[in-house]
């Protein structure tokens, strides 16, 4: 049992991010998207919580909203993975649940 | 699976800033006659809407937390507060409004719906449920 949490925020701007994924558990996944996006950056402040992560928890960002915002893939944390909206709905259906950090 | 699902609404923002917590508790309240096992959690700004004392009359908005007391009619009867949420806000739960409801399987005696839990247990909670509905 598994649980897909999807982050849409900055986070730069609140705190989801990190509640988040102090809420996750082993095997869950994070999916990164709209300006959620930023957070799978390297050089941050936050990349040190979330490449902390990402041992546990496989984290993804979507590619559309990352083009969309000129951020190529080279600029995220290693152990990052990048998902089409194909990607999306498949990580939709390999987990029982999804929850929205609003 | 049977046909009564387990429903958690999360509820991470507080009272009158925006539309997000009376929508959360507007939803609950139309959900509720779907017989389905419902709670609620309060996280993050969230528990701020379960504070004693609100007073909405110098904003021009309707203070909705006394709805929260009601819930248990509806059979809604377990409102999951975290700890830590608590703490960094310098709250406890005393600084909580009482909200009570009749156990029908206790010969109706009062109990307290608001549980205090660690951020553990409510990941727990978290990942037990069929239908997790954020706001």
């Amino acid at each position: 049992m598994s649980t897909l949490h999807t982050v849409n925020k900055s986070p730069f701007v609140n705190r989801t991010l990190e509640s988040c994924l102090n809420h996750c558990k082993d095997g869950d996944a994070v999916l990164m998207i709209e300006d959620g996006v930023y957070g799978g950056l390297g050089g941050t402040a936050v990349s040190a919580i979330v490449a902390e992560k990402a041992g546990s928890v496989s984290i993804h960002v979507l590619t559309p909203d990352m083009e969309a915002r000129g951020l190529s893939a080279d600029r995220l944390l290693d152990g990052i993975t990048c998902v089409g909206y194909d990607g999306f709905v498949e990580l939709v259906t390999k987990h029982d649940r999804t929850q929205a950090w609003l | 699976m049977s046909d009564v699902k387990k429903f958690l609404y999360v509820n991470r923002k507080a009272p009158y800033g925006t539309i997000y917590a009376l929508e959360s508790l507007e939803v609950v309240l139309i959900g509720a006659a779907f017989d389905q096992d419902v709670s609620l959690a309060f996280l993050d700004d969230g528990v701020f809407q379960l504070t004693r004392d609100q007073n909405t009359d110098g904003i021009g908005v309707k203070n909705f937390s006394p709805t929260f007391r009601a819930l248990g009619d509806y059979d809604v009867t377990r409102l999951y507060v975290e700890k830590e949420s608590l703490d960094e806000r310098g709250l406890t739960a005393d600084d909580l409004q009482e909200i009570m409801y009749e156990d029908e399987d206790d010969d109706w005696a009062e109990k307290p719906a608001i549980r205090i839990v660690s951020r553990a247990e409510m990941t727990d909670i978290m990942a037990e449920q069929d239908v997790i509905l954020s706001f």
